[in-house]
């Protein structure tokens, strides 16, 4: 972790220094980033003033890939190299190519790896890469308009990712060199953004529709305090979606067959989305096909027939609007606004469909855009220490259920979906047979009863079970899920205490392999030697480890014995001692020593933080 | 380690031990735990911070939405009082519960040849909704009169009902998503 870690060694954190944050929406069609200055939040224009990123990486044979509109511009000419709409690839095995890499005109490499990986012409690459690729020119474009380096960002994603998608959305950030302080949906950010917590209270419905991907969320506002009651998504719709509905009527129509070639394809997708846009404000478009025998079609998309195009579309997020309601226990008339963001609520039909069935008008007044990156901006500044007495404070559901396999393929769900996180559940299991000594641990994400309907998130064996008859042993296996949505899971044998400590890693994530592979083939630190690089780590984890500590001191030093302080001090002495040395495994082992040394301070100053928010309050003044 | 896993969920939420609980003032007590323990007022202190914080914050949401479930908030304070569950072996049910229980579910099964499925599932789901209330409302004087034994086979019943009430929703969505 402390491999990406920004922060130079001895950089200060005084008080009053404003720490620069950035709040970045990688999406489908388009990433932005923003920060928050003077108390404004907004999102940053690059050198020729555009705000948005075009989510588009164009790989050349030799040199740095283009990113964004330039990267665009060979989208019809070099498709191959031209890499857009990445983010349905996040996260994704090479199987689940099967039903959504039709659609994507690359070569996939066959590989051994479970990630797929396209082929360019700058090699084979890994969706993360690519999303690396993107994430690094917002970063820079941050720190060119900052003056300087950034201290931290929050990242937003669909609501609905799961484990393995937030993960990989993760794996991209840190290969992009930046320190990830919070993986945050994507609907609760653009709540933020709305700043409905500035004096609100009651529900909100986050109705949004992006490029290729669907989410609705149902918040309560409460002082400050969002709290995610329940969302629902859907992965692979959105306005690609009304795309090729419409090329799709287009080929028809223009009698194009369905074997057209890839620039073909893309012609139609870029005609498609133009006349999308233009039935934005005119209620018919005008159509112009270049066919592959260099004639041309012309046609006409009326109003009316892109309606009847999208309404199947638009129902589907309508079915999952209610779910998501019912889920939340409410109906769709205590709720008191509905935010509409992404791009794809631009299309009148969408407003009005979603109007009615909330029985209001949704909100509009934010660049549906933008709205998003704004709101990871606002909290970017509140965890990075800029507003140290803000009330806002975010509290998330994971989307989908987690379990694990039983006997018959079956699923044991062991936390449901909606749970609010941080979650830790844990549950016990047996054994199935006499003397059984190893038992294997399928952890899934989903909803359905059997194991192969659900996603595999990973596999781990518990060995050394001690031998005794079926149903003794006493297996306890604990789901833990943190802030960000993510995943780690333990199995402990009770009776022996034996324990598989795991982190557990989705299948169709990174394996910490190819992440350093990626790493040392990253060109940020192809210079470095390892050694170098290593003992700098170490020592910005130092700095901050006796910051931190220091700190802590100053404001809690009365919970220590004088004794307890004075081991601490001289703890603390002793690695500020090794740190300037050059030995990077001596620092780790002393930054742990000191670790370990400050745990129960560390509890006791929890501890004291939540007897303060109790202290002179009972329950009947409240 | 910390001293705070020995409270219960009641004295970690500053509330008296007891079934009948204000709503308002329990979720109004989440949010100011949840604001001091988070893992996001943490985001720059060490990893060994952030990890208690994780677990200090999933300690006080598992509280809350104990306490917050009429069922689950009873069960616990049986557990209080030195009750052991034994779900595996739960205690035999008279013959008239028994015999609601087949109704219910042979009307729940017979859901999907109904002509109009979903108001049929609509009627049985409000039926369940209802009985469930009902007996939340004797499971709180059974416990308000210290009957634990009454209490706890009542509790038995209403997880039967709410597992039934959890498959007539797992329906719903199976016949939302045929529309």
């Amino acid at each position: 972790m402390a491999l990406l870690q920004i922060s130079e060694p001895g950089q200060s954190t005084k008080p009053h220094e404003h720490r620069l944050a950035v709040g970045i929406d990688l999406g489908t069609t388009n990433s932005l980033v923003a920060t928050v200055r003077s108390g404004v939040a907004d999102t940053l224009p690059d050198d020729k003033d555009d705000h948005i990123l075009p989510s588009v990486v164009h790989y050349l044979a030799d040199g740095e890939p283009l990113v964004g509109s330039e990267a665009k511009k060979h989208a019809t000419t070099d498709p191959l190299n031209t890499i857009s709409s990445i983010k349905r690839l996040m996260g994704r095995g090479v199987l689940d190519l099967k039903h959504i890499g039709t659609r994507l005109p690359y070569e996939f490499a066959e590989s051994d790896s479970s990630v797929p990986r396209i082929k360019t012409a700058a090699g084979e690459k890994s969706p993360v890469e690519v999303s690396a690729d993107i994430l690094r020119v917002l970063k820079d474009r941050a720190e060119r308009t900052l003056g300087d380096e950034l201290n931290g960002a929050v990242i937003t994603v669909p609501a609905y990712f799961d484990d393995a998608q937030r993960q990989a959305t993760k794996d991209a950030a840190k290969l992009a060199g930046m320190h990830v302080m919070r993986l945050l949906n994507e609907p609760t950010a653009a709540a933020v953004a709305y700043g409905l917590d500035q004096g609100g209270e009651g529900v909100i419905a986050v109705y949004d529709l992006g490029g290729g991907t669907f989410d609705i969320s149902i918040l309560r506002l409460n002082r400050g305090v969002f709290e995610v009651m329940s969302t629902a998504g859907d992965t692979a719709l959105g306005g690609d979606d009304f795309d090729h509905a419409i090329a799709k009527w287009i080929m028809q129509q223009a009698k194009i067959s369905d074997d057209a070639g890839h620039h073909q394809l893309r012609r139609l997708l870029r005609d498609a989305c133009a006349a999308k846009e233009a039935l934005t404000s005119a209620d018919t478009a005008e159509l112009k096909i270049e066919l592959e025998n260099g004639e041309y079609w012309e046609g006409v998309l009326s109003k009316e027939i892109f309606n009847q195009l999208v309404d199947p579309l638009i129902q589907k997020t309508i079915i999952t609007s209610r779910r998501a309601l019912r889920d939340a226990k409410v109906t769709a008339d205590e709720v008191e606004a509905v935010v509409m963001v992404g791009g794809s609520t631009r299309v009148p039909r969408v407003r009005e469909k979603i109007g009615e069935f909330f029985g209001k008008q949704p909100l509009v007044n934010i660049d549906p855009d933008k709205v998003v990156a704004i709101g990871a901006a606002i909290q970017a500044d509140v965890l990075v220490g800029n507003k140290p007495d803000d009330e806002l404070l975010l509290l998330d559901v994971i989307p989908l259920s987690l379990g694990l396999e039983t006997m018959g393929n079956l699923v044991e769900k062991i936390i449901p979906r909606n749970t609010t996180i941080p979650v830790a559940r844990a549950q016990d299991f047996t054994t199935f047979k006499d003397g059984q000594t190893a038992m294997t641990i399928h952890v899934v994400q989903g909803e359905r009863e059997l194991v192969s309907d659900c996603r595999s998130l990973g596999k781990f064996t518990l060995h050394e079970i001690p031998p005794m008859v079926a149903g003794a042993a006493r297996i306890r296996v604990t789901f833990q899920v943190d802030a960000d949505g993510l995943l780690s899971v333990m199995a402990r044998e009770e009776t022996t205490g034996v324990e598989s400590g795991i982190q557990i890693k989705p299948s169709y994530g990174l394996t910490d392999s190819e992440i350093e592979n990626m790493l040392r083939d990253s060109i940020t630190y192809a210079e470095e030697d390892v050694a170098a690089r290593n003992l700098r780590e170490q020592q910005v984890e130092a700095d901050r480890v006796i910051e931190a500590i220091q700190v802590a001191m100053q404001q809690d030093g009365q919970l220590l014995s004088e004794q307890e302080r004075t081991g601490i001090d001289s703890a603390v002495e002793r690695l500020a001692n090794v740190r300037n040395g050059n030995d990077h495994n001596l620092i780790k082992q002393t930054i742990d020593e000191v670790n370990n040394l400050t745990t129960e301070f560390a509890a006791r100053r929890m501890d004291q933080s939540i007897k303060k928010a109790l202290s002179g309050q009972n329950v009947n003044e409240i | 380690m910390s001293t705070d896993l020995s409270k219960n969920y009641f004295e970690l939420f500053g509330l008296p031990v007891s079934f009948e609980l204000d709503g308002a003032a329990l979720s109004e007590k989440y949010r100011e735990l949840q604001k001091t323990v988070h893992p996001d007022k943490f985001a720059n202190a060490s990893d060994r911070d952030r990890r208690l914080a994780v677990q200090q914050a999933a300690r006080i949401n598992e509280a809350f939405h104990t306490l917050k479930s009429p069922l689950k908030r009873a069960r616990y304070i049986l557990e209080l009082r030195g009750i052991v569950f034994d779900d595996q072996h739960a205690t035999s049910f008279e013959p008239d519960f028994l015999m609601e229980q087949m109704e219910l579910r042979e009307t729940l099964g017979g859901i999907r040849q109904q002509p109009d499925a979903m108001s049929s599932l609509g009627v049985l789901m409000q039926e369940v909704e209802s009985k469930i209330s009902d007996m939340i409302g004797t499971l709180g004087s059974l416990i308000a009169q210290d009957d634990l034994d009454q209490a706890m086979s009542q509790i038995h019943k209403l997880q039967f009902m709410e597992k039934l009430l959890n498959e007539c929703e797992a329906m719903e969505e199976e016949l939302v998503d045929l529309v």
